[in-house]
């Protein structure tokens, strides 16, 4: 019994190795981010390298608003975002909730035409979809950054599987007294739905938040760039600037890293969810 | 009475069906389907100024199937496959399998390994391009006190996939990983019981009921990274900058699509190579939905 009780603890102490290992690997990149943003240029390109600022300058985090339209980018990938999770909370759940309890002839062509856009990389419709923002004439504008992504094939599918598993009794009862379906979607199903509408959210947050390609193609004026396009743009402009580059990276990612310190299960969870109902 | 309020719902079912899917269908009608068909059509025509489109028969597969950068391209792609998908399988399946277990402190290891995952992969590839630089990069001067000098990471055309492959893989690993463990801890608890009242190990119980039973989440995982390597883009556009010597050794598909259709603005001949990316996406998904009935195991 002693001798199994000891092997268990040996067992443990290798687990607990490889677990820490993982973790200094995992938070190496993001400790040396930190630590070069607060280095002056000399000081980060020294050799032998410097691992500590001797002096932390916050001076990294100023230059980057004078060098670049930071302000002006953050705010278009917030403006991108949140327009972004809203209307695809608002268009992929009301569609879902037809698909999944209302009928009508053609439903369920329609939904499985629907779903033939997952089978698709989303890079194979970027350039046509670059010509209609064209022609649209609304390169480089805000809404440039979000069309085509406000209709979400798998958001609606998705929400689809999650009213599908709520009961119909409840509609049955809203219908006799008189709602229409919209009202028993709006105020009946909706906030049962939650769960599946806070998973979609963070899902389409994280991708809209750190999308590179699409915002780098159709917005080429500084002004209108996202982070990502702007920190891509940054290092090509000025490569050499390491600590200034790494001030704005900091600042790109730390929202989404509040986001998740505050709401961790609901990330976590809602990752773990589309590979269940995968 | 009955049967008049009845075929009243029936109607308002028909009525707000189409008027609650209208705008989502619409949308993905003008950008989803419609670009659907426009590439194909782009891939037979060439599209010059103001977007002018003649027709040019096979000519942009003929030359696809003739450029020697396509080949490589391709062939840079399924290096970055081979590296890349088995290496966060297996180290993904090794952390789940770990964090599976009765050690303290599990959901902060979780919560610690998931970062990546919701960082911008921009920002991440800026931080790694820092750290792999070859001569102010604190991994060459911790390498150098090992008496490992000057090793190219990035500019070197022999080695810039192996780090991109491995930034790659960092990037990953965390996501599939928590989708690994929630499978695993779907398992019941029952099996493992009895397992170990017949004397079964903890390695013995890993591959006799874990492995085999977290087999639909596996493959997921395995087919979603297989999809998404296929089309690695941002990380190489990061970290290799358009001047580089191994700018041609690691140019992934997507890579070379983007740069066809809009550094070089040769749309039609883009439109071609995002048609062979098509196919190999739609192989993959045949295959996926051929094998997914005959290995995996569905019963639980």
């Amino acid at each position: 019994m002693n001798s199994k009780a000891k092997k268990r603890n040996k067992g443990h102490i290798i687990i607990y190795i490889v677990l820490f290992s993982g973790v200094l690997i995992t938070l190496l990149p993001f400790i040396w981010m930190l630590l070069t943003s607060l280095k002056t240029q000399s000081e980060a390109i020294r050799v032998p390298p410097v691992i500590f600022p001797a002096k932390p300058v916050l001076s990294n985090y100023t230059d980057v608003f004078r060098d670049v339209p930071f302000g002006r980018m953050y705010l278009n990938t917030i403006i991108s975002a949140v327009v972004t999770v809203a209307a695809q909370l608002l268009l992929c759940s009301m569609a879902a909730y037809a698909f999944a309890k209302l009928e009508f002839p053609g439903r369920d062509i329609i939904f499985m035409t629907l779903l033939a856009v997952l089978m698709v990389p989303s890079s194979f419709f970027i350039l046509p979809q670059y010509l209609i923002i064209q022609k649209m004439r609304l390169l480089n504008t805000i809404p440039a950054l979000f069309i085509p992504n406000l209709f979400s094939a798998f958001g609606t599918f998705l929400l689809r599987q999650f009213f599908m598993s709520l009961p119909s009794e409840l509609e049955d009862a809203a219908a006799l007294d008189g709602c229409s379906p919209f009202m028993t979607y709006w105020r009946i199903m909706l906030p049962l739905a939650k769960p599946g509408l806070v998973s979609l959210g963070i899902l389409t947050l994280r991708f809209a938040w750190n999308d590179l390609m699409w915002p780098l193609i159709v917005n080429t004026s500084r002004e209108k760039m996202t982070l990502t396009a702007g920190l891509a743009y940054m290092q090509g402009q000025y490569h050499t600037n390491y600590p200034e580059m790494m001030a704005g990276a900091m600042m790109a990612i730390i929202p989404l890293l509040i986001l998740f310190a505050v709401f961790q299960k609901q990330f976590i969870e809602g990752i773990a969810l589309t590979g269940i109902k995968g | 009475m009955k049967k008049k309020q009845m075929s009243r719902r029936k109607r308002s079912h028909i009525l707000y069906g189409y008027l609650m899917i209208a705008p989502l269908t619409a949308g993905l009608g003008i950008f989803y389907f419609y670009p659907f068909f426009k590439v194909f059509y782009d891939s037979f025509h060439v599209v010059g100024a103001f977007n002018k489109t003649s027709w040019a028969g096979l000519s942009n597969y003929v030359t696809m199937f003739k450029d020697p950068v396509m080949w490589s391209t391709l062939w840079n792609t399924l290096r970055y496959v081979l590296v890349i998908v088995p290496f966060t399988l297996a180290l993904s399946i090794l952390l789940a399998a770990l964090l599976n277990t009765d050690i303290k402190g599990r959901s902060v290891f979780r919560v610690i390994y998931f970062i990546p995952a919701i960082t911008m992969s921009t920002a991440i590839s800026m931080i790694w391009r820092w750290i792999f630089n070859s001569d102010f990069g604190i991994l060459n001067f911790f390498l150098s006190k090992l008496g490992i000098r000057n090793v190219l990471w990035l500019s070197d055309p022999k080695t810039a996939w192996i780090t991109i492959s491995i930034v790659a893989v960092w990037m990953n690993v965390g996501y599939q990983m928590i989708i690994l463990l929630a499978g695993m801890q779907g398992i019941s608890r029952s099996y493992y019981e009895s397992a170990s009242l017949d004397g079964a190990g903890r390695f013995q119980q890993f591959f006799g009921i874990t492995l085999p039973l977290l087999t639909p989440t596996i493959f997921f995982v395995l087919i979603t990274t297989l999809i998404s390597t296929f089309q690695i883009f941002d990380v190489i556009y990061m970290m290799i900058n358009s001047k580089s010597l191994a700018k041609e050794a690691s140019q992934s598909i997507v890579l070379y699509f983007y740069r066809n259709a809009f550094e070089y603005s040769k749309k039609g001949y883009a439109s071609a190579i995002a048609i062979f990316l098509f196919v190999i996406i739609m192989v993959i998904t045949a295959f996926q939905m051929k094998v997914q009935n005959k290995w995996v195991n569905y019963d639980q």
